[in-house]
């Protein structure tokens, strides 16, 4: 069974936070296809937040095809997440790029600001379609 | 069942005959299944509309239905717990739970009263007089949810109350919430603990209802935005406060269209929301769709 944290001050919505969380399990194992995320009431029984908050997060995954409702069931995990284990090759050339980088003069920010501002080149069209979706 | 909890048309209260109103004018719509703030200053009316949903008073002028009919016709299904929490300080608390159960024939849930007391370490012996704040705010609690009630009134519910213990009792009614389906109304004068809990907010002050509607519509209604610009340039909007910002200024406003784009814009967090609009007294009130009064006279 995962848990949820909630952070108040992150500046991240609730129900994000609860996307995310579950993205990570997914992607760290934690999760699997055929496991049961906590029911509505045991998230909010153990967070303090809204109930909808949840609900919302969960059709955000079912939006996503990662998780499926089932009536009287409970909300089942149908898919994973693409991980990349620990030594994968794309692990590799990523710790040869933060290399070259370090050797480049830049600091650990400016490393970190050029890699989001890829990622954000290279995933911009998949962004946009979870953004949209979930208003 | 109706799909509105609480519905107000033109509500005044007036507790003396020439003295200011609690209450004046106040039109709104609850929507069942929320959980909803009831937030503003002290003395902006909160606990008078509470009192008034319960059936505790009854409104100098206009309409008040609850749970689609009159007040006092749906009190069997409406728990209310006042500010104090009135208890009787002589029985224990094992004789308050049984006068519960007396009090409520057909509805009593002893289950449920017993797991709002289950891991507090409440002795069912203990007196009412010797307990704690805290406790005393859970044997209140116990009462209400026992009562399996449709909605639920509280008045500064978790006032008296630690963060820890605060959090586990926002926790169990969070649970009931999303177990039954049950509307939550609970007031308080402080906004950040509520956000997290509550998905509707009516703001009171003066005896007005300034703000009502869902959190996320009412965050989507407003933007704040900033930018090296003149304030004229915001007339087509509704401005409901602006600060000079170096050499431009920063407002939050309810946009009326498109915005030019020199605006840096953002959403407003529920507190700026809500604070924004206590320090601007003249700005009109705004309801979102769907919770606004739908007619007069809902409960002649």
């Amino acid at each position: 069974m995962v848990e949820y944290r909630i952070d108040r001050r992150s500046g991240v919505a609730t129900y994000l936070q609860i996307v995310q969380q579950t993205h990570q399990a997914l992607r760290l194992g934690l999760l699997e296809p055929g496991d049961k995320l906590p029911t509505a009431r045991e998230v909010v029984e153990a967070t303090a937040i809204n109930p909808n908050t949840v609900l919302k997060a969960y059709r955000e995954l079912e939006r996503e095809g990662l998780v499926e409702a089932r009536r009287g069931l409970g909300t089942f995990v149908r898919a994973t997440l693409g991980s990349a284990p620990a030594d994968s090759p794309l692990r590799g050339e990523l710790v040869d790029w933060a290399r070259r980088a370090r050797a480049a003069g830049l600091e650990r920010e400016d490393a970190a600001a050029l890699f989001t501002a890829v990622l954000d080149e290279q995933f911009a069209s998949r962004d946009m379609t979870t953004q949209g979706g979930s208003i | 069942m109706t799909d509105t909890a609480i519905e107000a048309a033109d509500l005044d209260l007036s507790y003396r005959r020439r003295g200011a109103p609690a209450l004046r004018g106040c039109s709104f719509r609850l929507p069942a299944g929320r959980v909803c703030a009831l937030v503003g200053p002290n003395g902006a009316g909160k606990s008078t509309l509470l009192a008034l949903a319960a059936a505790i008073l009854r409104p100098t002028r206009g309409h008040l239905a609850v749970l689609g009919t009159d007040p006092a016709a749906a009190r069997p299904r409406v728990a209310y717990v006042a500010q104090d929490k009135p208890l009787y300080p002589q029985l224990t608390v094992a004789e308050t739970l049984r006068l519960g159960a007396e009090l409520n024939p057909g509805r009593w849930d002893a289950a449920r009263a017993g797991r709002v007391l289950a891991d507090a370490g409440v002795d069912p012996r203990a007196r009412v007089r010797s307990l704690s704040g805290g406790q005393r705010t859970r044997v209140a609690l116990a009462l209400a949810l026992g009562k399996r009630a449709e909605l639920l009134l509280l008045d500064e519910p978790m006032a008296d109350l630690d963060p820890l213990v605060r959090h586990r009792l926002m926790g169990t009614l969070m649970g009931e919430a999303a177990e039954h389906g049950t509307t939550v109304v609970m007031s308080s004068h402080i906004v950040g603990e509520l956000a997290d809990v509550c998905d509707h907010v009516l703001l009171l002050s003066g005896g007005r209802v300034r703000l009502g509607g869902g959190i996320d519509d009412l965050t989507h209604a407003h933007a704040l935005v900033t930018g090296a610009r003149p304030l004229s340039d915001l007339d087509r909007h509704t401005v409901v406060e602006s600060r000079a910002a170096g050499r431009g200024l920063t407002a939050l406003i309810r946009p009326e269209g498109p915005l030019d784009a020199g605006w840096q814009v953002e959403e407003p967090s529920l507190e700026e929301l809500l604070l924004a609009h206590l320090r601007a007294p003249a700005v009109p009130p705004l309801l979102t769709p769907g919770t606004t009064a739908a007619h007069r006279g809902v409960a002649a």
